[in-house]
């Protein structure tokens, strides 16, 4: 168990140690650094959304003077190698097809060709040159079709994983699964309300700022270097040594800063592409995506339909529960369909339950993950029906929540039992905040939501290395992608007792730093902060060691406190020893001394958000305004408490977003109609107010400092607590987002000429 | 095509580069001059990253053409610090956590340079409706906004 500690770093605010270099634009990203020698690489994309590649013809594009190298998918070789990514695996067959489609082009904007040359201009005009001949086909462009009888099939070999019936047969269900507990029959028999709705969510992106980025060289020995904006530099090396047909010893992956990602910046995109050329033309070769691929040809989450049931007891509890869930995964199998069904009744006790999950595959970009993948599409449906059982019963829907609430002993749908939780201490704050009870003005309503994620653990390095002046370095293979170089610096400072400022946090690349996972499911903070916990206590106690030399007593004896060597009692003339001290005699105490940790974290700490959503909404336009925002969250330990806030409120915002404006808009054909910022419409500052952060810290006891994680949980409530509120609002259940001024407009004016009771 | 010659000023430096004539002042700025802090998110004038000033006017420099600065004052974000000093918006961006993976930052922070030189003492809603053109997905705009109003705060402080 975690036991209460005085902290003196962990829980400050320091000023991030990659700060300046930031706000002075010396930063370098992903598009930024320019090689000697360097080409420009372009990608050729398919115009049609599903079509058989019959020929592509490249010489003209070949003749164009300054083209170095023009490939296609057939110049990479089939692998059938996959890359352990905590419980799941990547399937580098289809992230290989889907870098360069082989037979067949499966969504508007799939790469088929790529040039480089020597300018950009060269390489756009090359890759015109390139002939391809398509067949066009049927396109598959959602979730009803997809699954229809007559449907066009996307993949000839694909089966439904997990299905008795219908498994010998070509499908587009790429899998199903279930959850069960109790008699769910028996559960709504003796329910006194049953509330039965069915919820659809469009696909959305991330929508990084930054698009996706890479410059590659390949050397005559057969050594590769990739520089690239990701969060899993380990990821893109042995995806690209498995694509491009290299060994993983022989790729090096440099990570640049990296300009957001929130999951969609984990598999490959360029890099292969940009290795396979480099090899080919034996020149550095540059690719940056502008933003309509960006869109059209990277990570979206899924667009879904989810039917949820809920019965309940007039005095709240939920007594039975039955859901099923369709989560298109784009143009490959993988949507995060089985984590929606997991956390989707993740918040509360109920006794008996049937959920089942469809992965479904359709001609549109392959899914990517995003934050809390699964989760916010599964907590639209569940949260919203919660919120109709407590409007039929008249409860509180903070009340109603507590009286179904999972705590610390419970069993978790997904199979675990729970550790300590902070969900009831967190309903339990949020019940008590003055938001709560605030009036509302006139054409505004309120919504209340909760969210669930896992967080995840996973494979972590770190090293700490002394300076011989007391300073000490930090290096993980994590790329920083929100604040985590300043919360591994105050978690080795808090370790070796030196000031934050005396410690530099570094991110290496996967020849200099030890393996690590991804920078993604919330865990740098949790797991790599554990590493670095770790080696910072490994310096710690070679520090003590060498403080025994000095002394010449053993090293048992010697104690450590607030960052000084504590020389054992008796001891004539010594006095304690600090850092600094110690480490400038390191060279005649035994030489360098390096911190090293390394681990395999099973399990992570899983984590609850609540949000209160104040709406307001103009009923001549259906233009809604969010007018309050409150989130709480149990984050454990917030050892940077402004990251802290910051990741809470920036989810927030991509809550918002998706739940009132985002979409991808779709042709008959299946080309995305909005594939840019001004049409795909994600909130700006004027679009928001200040969003106000309660952090709960109910200690998880997996983590020395008692740390959670806090990156995905606040993108998984906004979608309900917004629709919850325009209810609220409005007296109207929107089962469909976006909640775009057009959809609101119509279902007011539908409402008010059909009056219906209240 | 033959490239054109540019004299402009950038960062109060006599400047020139060569640029093709439908080149953007965004490509120019990164890669002839190799000024890489202003960013590239879109390329149709919607993100805001690539904010630069042109004769003191806020644009974003992907809808300007290269050619378009011959003869202009142009200013970037490499230009706001002065010696070892940082401009107070880059300070107090610092002070504020008010970013988080940093790519619309530059933009951000020259937007808002701009808001304040029209508009010394900004309210919020001026600061969220003037710095509307610059998208951050990381931060929820809160404490961006909290950075600039306390930078508006802290310069008529020192100002007076």
């Amino acid at each position: 168990m975690t036991t209460p500690r005085d902290f003196k770093y962990v829980g400050t605010r320091p000023i991030r140690h990659d700060g300046v270099d930031k706000v002075t634009g010396r930063a370098s990203y992903g598009a930024d650094p320019a090689w000697p020698g360097m080409l420009h690489g372009f990608v050729l994309r398919s115009p049609h959304a599903h079509a058989r590649i019959v020929s592509i013809d490249t010489k003209a594009a070949e003749a164009v003077p300054g083209v170095h190298a023009v490939i296609t998918g057939k110049d990479l070789p089939e692998t059938t190698a996959t890359i352990a990514l905590g419980e799941a695996a990547i399937d580098l067959r289809d992230i290989g097809d889907n870098v360069l489609a082989r037979t067949k082009a499966l969504y508007h904007g799939h790469a088929v060709a790529a040039v480089a040359a020597t300018t950009i201009d060269i390489a756009r005009q090359a890759a015109a040159a390139i002939d391809v001949v398509y067949e066009v086909l049927e396109p598959v462009t959602g979730i009803d079709r997809a699954i229809a009888a007559d449907a066009p099939i996307l993949h000839p070999a694909l089966r439904t994983k997990g299905a008795s019936a219908d498994a010998g047969r070509p499908t587009n269900i790429a899998s199903r699964m279930e959850l069960k507990r109790g008699d769910v029959d028996a559960g709504f028999a003796e329910a006194d309300v049953v509330v039965e709705r069915e919820f659809r969510t469009p696909m959305v992106h991330q929508g990084y700022i930054e698009p996706h980025a890479c410059i590659a060289r390949c050397g005559e020995d057969g050594r590769a270097v990739v520089w690239c904006t990701t969060q899993g530099p380990f990821v893109v090396r042995d995806a690209c040594a498995a694509i491009v047909g290299l060994d993983s010893a022989n790729v090096k992956v440099v990570p640049s800063e990296i300009g957001g990602g929130f999951g969609g910046k984990i598999v490959v995109y360029l890099e292969p592409i940009a290795l396979a050329l480099a090899r080919r033309a034996q020149r550095p070769v540059k690719i940056v995506m502008g933003r309509d691929e960006v869109f059209r040809a990277t990570g979206p989450t899924s667009g879904s339909k989810v039917r949820v049931k809920l019965g309940a007891k007039r005095d709240g509890t939920i007594v039975a529960a039955s859901a099923s869930l369709w989560y298109e995964a784009g143009a490959y199998a993988g949507s995060p369909v089985g984590a929606g069904a997991m956390c989707m009744l993740a918040a509360y006790k109920i006794p008996n339950f049937f959920v089942e999950a469809y992965d479904v595959v359709v001609n549109k970009p392959k899914v990517a993950a995003y934050r809390a993948p699964g989760s916010p599409i599964a907590a639209f449906a569940m949260e919203s029906a919660v919120d109709e059982i407590a409007r039929e019963l008249k409860i509180d829907p903070i009340e109603v929540r507590l009286r179904n609430a999972n705590a610390e002993g419970d069993r978790a749908p997904y199979g675990p039992k729970y550790g300590p939780i902070g969900l009831t201490e967190m309903l339990e704050t949020a019940r008590a905040h003055p938001h709560w009870r605030a009036p509302l003005g006139a054409n505004q309503g309120r919504g209340f939501a909760v969210g669930f994620w896992f967080n995840a653990g996973m494979n972590s390095s770190a090293t700490v290395t002394l300076n011989a002046d007391g300073s000490a370095a930090v290096v993980t293979g994590n790329p920083d992608i929100g604040g985590t170089r300043a919360a591994q610096a105050i978690m080795a400072a808090e370790e070796l007792g030196i000031p934050v400022e005396r410690v530099r946090s570094n991110v290496g690349d996967t020849d200099g730093s030890g393996f690590t996972d991804v920078t993604g499911g919330s865990r740098v903070c949790y797991a790599t902060g554990m590493a670095v916990i770790r080696a910072a206590e490994d310096a710690r106690e070679q520090l003590r060691a060498r403080a025994a030399t000095i002394w010449n007593v053993g090293k048992d004896a010697v104690g450590w406190e607030d960052g000084r060597a504590i020389p054992p009692a008796g001891t004539e003339k010594a006095s304690p020893l600090t850092v600094a001290e110690i480490a400038a005699k390191m060279t005649h105490t035994g030489g360098p001394i390096v911190g090293r940790a390394s681990l395999y974290a099973p399990m992570a700490g899983p984590a609850f958000g609540a949000h209160i959503c104040d709406l307001e909404v103009d009923p001549e336009t259906g233009r809604s305004r969010i007018v309050r925002y409150t989130a709480f969250q149990d984050v454990g330990k917030a050892v940077h408490p402004s990251y802290v806030e910051g990741q809470m409120q920036g989810g927030v915002a991509q809550g918002i977003g998706w739940a009132l404006n985002e979409e991808y808009i779709y042709s008959a054909d299946g080309v995305m109609e909005n594939a840019g910022f001004l049409d795909y419409r994600m909130p700006v500052a004027s679009d928001l107010p200040m969003i106000e952060t309660v952090i709960v810290e109910v200690a998880n006891p997996l983590h020395p400092y008692g740390v959670r994680g806090v990156g995905e949980v606040p993108i998984v409530p906004p979608l309900a607590a917004v629709a919850n509120a325009m209810r609220d609002a409005t007296g109207i259940r929107f089962t469909e987002l976006p909640l775009s001024p057009p959809r609101v407009l119509e279902a007011i004016e539908a409402a008010a000429a059909v009056p219906v009771e209240a | 095509m033959s490239k054109l010659h540019i004299e402009t000023t950038i960062n109060g430096e006599p400047a020139e580069y060569l640029c093709d004539p439908h080149e953007t002042l965004l490509s120019a700025l990164r890669n002839a001059v190799g000024l890489t802090g202003t960013k590239e998110g879109c390329a149709t004038g919607d993100c805001g990253a690539c904010s630069i000033l042109v004769d003191g006017r806020l644009v974003p420099a992907c809808l300007v053409l290269a050619p378009e600065a011959q003869g202009r004052r142009v200013t970037t974000i490499e230009g706001l610090s002065r010696g070892d000093a940082l401009h107070p918006l880059q300070q107090k961006f610092l002070e504020h956590a008010a970013l988080q993976c940093g790519i619309c930052t530059p933009g951000f922070i020259v937007a808002a340079k701009a808001l304040l030189d029209a508009k010394p003492d900004p309210s919020e809603e001026e600061a969220r409706y003037w710095l509307a053109g610059n998208l951050c997905r990381c931060t929820g705009y809160d404490k961006i906004v909290r950075a600039v109003l306390d930078a508006a705060s802290e310069m008529k402080g020192s100002a007076a």
